[in-house]
């Protein structure tokens, strides 16, 4: 039987785990289709009813990657419940009668790397840890080019002269990965800054500026948000956002004890995930001046409810204006952008104001 | 007379787990204890109004409860639990219930924080709690062992009290659940009402060995690493061929029961379960008549062997 391979989606991380899986693997590597309405349908009919969005949206990537062949599945999410959802996943998939492998890598919560190297060993007899270890540094450096390149991009794309200009850019780099190494990798990163740079924008001195908090999984996954980030750059806005991969991967195990030290007017301990950052973040952004935050998240995120009982207190101490949006099974767009129009309207007026 | 402290606990939450140490440490230590009132309609629709919608029910009923308190004591009990070691995490609701309750009360709160990763022990966290009321190192310590063991010994009468009723021949139904959902007499006491008078026994969750069932639970799946859980989860796979029936009761909309239960109820087979969910609603039509048609699948599985 020939493994075929396949993971669930996280926004446009799909190219570096694709990557990953067919040079460590040397198997064939299927991405699921692009997640949808129908993506979702799928995966809340055989969903239990009150877990968080994250594990619906799974499911349904896994079902339609099943459907289109895939025998192997991964899950290496960890964090909160999310470090839970391999073997749940793949009791419900066998149930529904799919014939299929399923490998988790996690322990305890985190990633870990010892089961993701015998999963490759597994699939592929000849790697060896060097070549795994070169793979490895080679997805991190892609990961921490994409976040760089979205980040200028959250920061410009609103203020484009022609419109598309970004978005035809943006996903021209994306097709560019291949199967290139380090060095082409680094290189191709320069050569496309530079082409985003040379985008003619009209940018004002003073642009509103919203910081984007919350759940990692809504933010990074913007298919799962309606595009409710991109809507809002496309209104004229300088988005902030922290939270993406290398922040999670990375930065965040250096920071997280400055931050809470930051925030310790208002919290105290580690409130668990990203809730905490998102508490601090907020701080710093209305200290910063910041004209409005957006925080999204999944439907039943523990942790950034606890976040959200924290941060009216903080907002209505600093005037800033927050918009709360809560994505469930159950979203319907128009009301999504409803809301977003009229957070948009409301701190341009407050900005023309003051 | 110098005046004692008084020191308010919520009827809530980890009250059900940790009451006997509490109580122990802290009259020990020269305090007295003030418990808020049992959960009423007053208490739950205070802590609707204080908490995000989304938040789950026992947290809500948890803000309730130190609503209650305000202003008959000196300080509010409020733990920090992050963890026990290494695959005994808990709820991320216990990871900021402090922080949450801090901000929205003013009230001067007192807290002690577990988190084994990181080294702080719970011996620890009482000694630095302690520290503020009494200067007496010695006697903290002391207390503190006196309430565990005291605790342990009530857990174990409990627990010969389960066996006893286990070994009997009677109809007997396992209620898995946390103690914060099953002991809060406002949210389930009709359903232990209703069992009873159908002549059910009743064995709990919580009432067993915490070692065998954190074995047990480590059998059903080897990735679980929600403490309470285990204890939940793990009675049920010890009791399964010793029961007619199994509840699965969980409160909306818990995060790790709605993962945890699911995959139970998919691994047990050859037993009557059900799987209720509590919310804040009152109406209980529904529910009634879906445990006596429970009811009714266990008497007959009984009757026809």
């Amino acid at each position: 039987m020939d493994r075929v391979i396949s993971f669930p989606h996280l926004g446009n991380y799909y190219i570096v785990f694709d990557y990953f899986l067919r040079k460590a693997t040397r198997c064939k590597v299927i991405v699921p289709p692009n997640t949808t309405k129908k993506t979702i349908e799928l995966g809340s009919k055989y969903s239990p009813d009150f877990v968080c969005v994250p594990f619906k949206y799974n499911m349904g990537n896994y079902i339609e990657a099943l459907e289109n062949g895939a025998n192997t599945l991964i899950q290496a999410g960890g964090g909160c419940r999310y470090g839970y959802y391999g073997e749940l996943e793949e009791k419900i998939l066998k149930d529904l009668g799919y014939d299929f492998e399923f490998y988790n890598m996690i322990t305890d919560n985190h990633i870990s790397l010892r089961k993701g190297y015998n999963f490759c060993k597994k699939m592929n007899k000849s790697i060896n840890p060097f070549l795994c270890f070169y793979y490895l540094i080679n997805c991190l450096v892609m990961i921490f080019c994409i976040d760089k390149i979205e980040k200028f991009i959250r920061l410009n794309m609103g203020f484009e002269i022609h419109n598309g200009d970004f978005e035809k850019l943006e996903s021209e780099y994306f097709n560019s990965f291949g199967n290139n190494g380090i060095i082409k990798n680094i290189f191709n990163y320069f050569k496309y800054k530079k082409k985003f740079k040379k985008i003619e924008i009209n940018k004002s001195d003073k642009p509103l500026r919203v910081a984007i908090l919350g759940e990692l999984y809504s933010l990074i996954d913007s298919n799962t948000t309606y595009n409710t980030e991109r809507k809002l750059m496309k209104m004229g806005v300088e988005v902030h956002r922290v939270t993406d991969l290398t922040y999670l991967l990375i930065t965040k195990r250096f920071k997280l004890g400055m931050m809470i030290k930051r925030g310790k007017k208002y919290i105290k301990y580690h409130l668990g995930a990203d809730a905490s950052g998102s508490v601090v973040k907020s701080y710093l952004s209305a200290l910063r001046g910041f004209d409005g935050i957006l925080h999204l998240k999944s439907f039943g995120c523990t942790p950034e409810i606890s976040a959200m009982s924290i941060m009216p207190k903080i907002t209505e101490e600093y005037g800033i204006p927050i918009l709360y949006m809560s994505f469930d099974a159950e979203d319907n767009e128009v009301g999504v952008d409803t809301r977003l129009e009229a957070f948009y309207d409301m701190i341009n007026m407050k900005k023309k104001t003051t | 007379m110098k005046r004692k402290i008084r020191i308010g606990i919520p009827r809530a939450l980890l009250y059900y787990r940790d009451y006997i140490l509490w109580k122990t440490f802290f009259e020990g230590i020269g305090c007295t204890l003030i418990l808020s009132p049992k959960t009423n309609k007053e208490i739950i629709d205070n802590g609707k109004m204080l908490s995000v919608d989304e938040s789950c029910l026992p947290s809500k009923i948890y803000l309730g409860h130190i609503k209650a308190l305000l202003g008959k004591c000196d300080y509010i009990l409020v733990p920090r639990i992050s963890n026990y070691g290494r695959g005994n995490r808990v709820c991320m609701k216990f990871n900021g219930i402090y922080d949450v309750v801090n901000n929205i009360f003013t009230n001067k709160i007192l807290n002690y924080d577990i988190d084994y990763l990181k080294g702080k022990i719970e011996l620890f966290g009482f000694i630095k709690m302690g520290f503020k009321i009494n200067k007496n190192i010695f006697k903290i310590i002391f207390y503190y062992i006196v309430g565990k063991v005291k605790q342990k010994k009530y857990i174990l009468s409990l627990v010969n009290k389960q066996n006893k009723i286990f070994r009997s021949n009677k109809t007997k139904v396992l209620i898995v659940s946390h103690p914060y959902v099953i002991y809060d007499e406002y949210l389930c006491g009709n359903i232990i009402k209703y069992f009873k008078s159908e002549d059910i026994d009743i064995l709990y969750s919580d009432r067993l060995n915490r070692k065998i069932s954190i074995a047990y639970a480590n059998d059903f799946s080897n990735t679980l690493y929600f403490l309470y859980s285990k204890e939940n989860i793990g009675s049920a796979f010890y009791y399964k061929d010793g029961v007619d029936g199994i509840v699965f009761l969980s409160s909306f909309p818990c995060g790790p029961d709605s993962l945890v239960n699911e995959l139970a109820i998919r691994k047990l087979d050859g037993i009557p379960i059900i799987n209720i969910t509590i919310d804040e609603s009152t109406a209980t039509g529904g529910l009634m008549t879906r445990l006596e048609s429970f009811v009714d699948i266990m008497k007959a599985r009984r009757d026809n062997g």
